[in-house]
C-alpha cells in the first residue's frame, strides 16, 4: 500500500516537471532557450517516472530495465542538444 | 491507482499534443525537430506509464527503441544541415560556429 502510494507520489512530481518543461518548451522566445527546457526539465521528468515505475517493478532485471531506459533517454537528450545548439547557431537563430 | 495512472498517461498525450503543435508552427527548423525530440520523450514516459497499468516486459523494450529512434531522427536532422554535423571546434582545423 505505501509503495502504491509513494509511486503515485513521484509520477505526481514526474508529471509536473514534464509538463513544465513543455510549457517552456512552448512559452520561450528563442530556439536556444527552449532546447534547454525540453533538454532538462523532461528528463527530469522522465526520470522521476521511471523511480516511481521502480517501485512496482517485481524483479531486479526489469528495475534495472527501467533505469536504462532513463539512462539512454538521458545520453540521447544530451547529445542531441548540444547538436542541435551548434546547428541551430550555425543557421543564425534568432 | 490504476485509474490514476490512466490520467497520467492522459497528461502525458496533452503533452504529445502541445509539442505535435510546436512541430506545426516552429519558425526555425530545429524547432520542429526537437517538437519530434520531445514526443519521442513523452513517448517513453507513456510506454513506462503502460507497463504499470498492464505490465509486460517488452513495453519497456520498446521505450528503449523509441528512446534510440528520437535521437537518431535529431541526429540525421543535423546530418543534413552540413556533412560534418556542424563542425567539431575541438577537432584542429574545426571552423568555429
Amino acid at each position: 500500500m505505501i509503495a502504491d502510494a509513494v509511486t503515485v507520489l513521484l509520477i505526481g512530481a514526474g508529471l509536473f516537471f514534464f509538463v513544465a518543461g513543455t510549457v517552456g518548451f512552448v512559452r520561450f522566445p528563442d530556439v536556444h532557450s527552449r532546447l534547454h527546457a525540453l533538454t532538462k526539465a523532461d528528463n527530469l521528468g522522465l526520470g522521476l517516472v521511471v523511480l516511481g515505475a521502480a517501485l512496482q517493478a517485481p524483479d531486479a532485471a526489469t528495475v534495472l530495465k527501467l533505469v536504462l531506459v532513463w539512462l539512454l533517454t538521458l545520453a540521447a537528450a544530451a547529445t542531441v542538444a548540444q547538436l542541435l545548439a551548434r546547428s541551430a547557431l550555425e543557421d543564425g537563430a534568432p | 491507482m490504476t485509474d490514476l495512472l490512466y490520467v497520467a498517461a492522459l497528461v502525458i498525450l496533452a503533452n504529445v499534443a502541445v509539442s505535435a503543435w510546436r512541430v506545426l508552427h516552429g519558425p526555425a527548423r530545429a524547432d520542429r525537430i526537437m517538437g519530434a525530440q520531445l514526443i519521442g520523450t513523452s513517448g517513453v514516459a507513456l510506454l513506462v506509464l503502460l507497463y504499470l497499468i498492464h505490465g509486460s516486459s517488452g513495453v519497456l523494450d520498446l521505450a528503449l527503441l523509441l528512446a534510440l529512434l528520437a535521437a537518431f531522427a535529431a541526429v540525421g536532422y543535423v546530418k543534413s544541415r552540413s556533412a560534418d554535423g556542424a563542425g567539431d571546434p575541438e577537432v584542429a582545423g574545426g571552423e568555429d560556429p
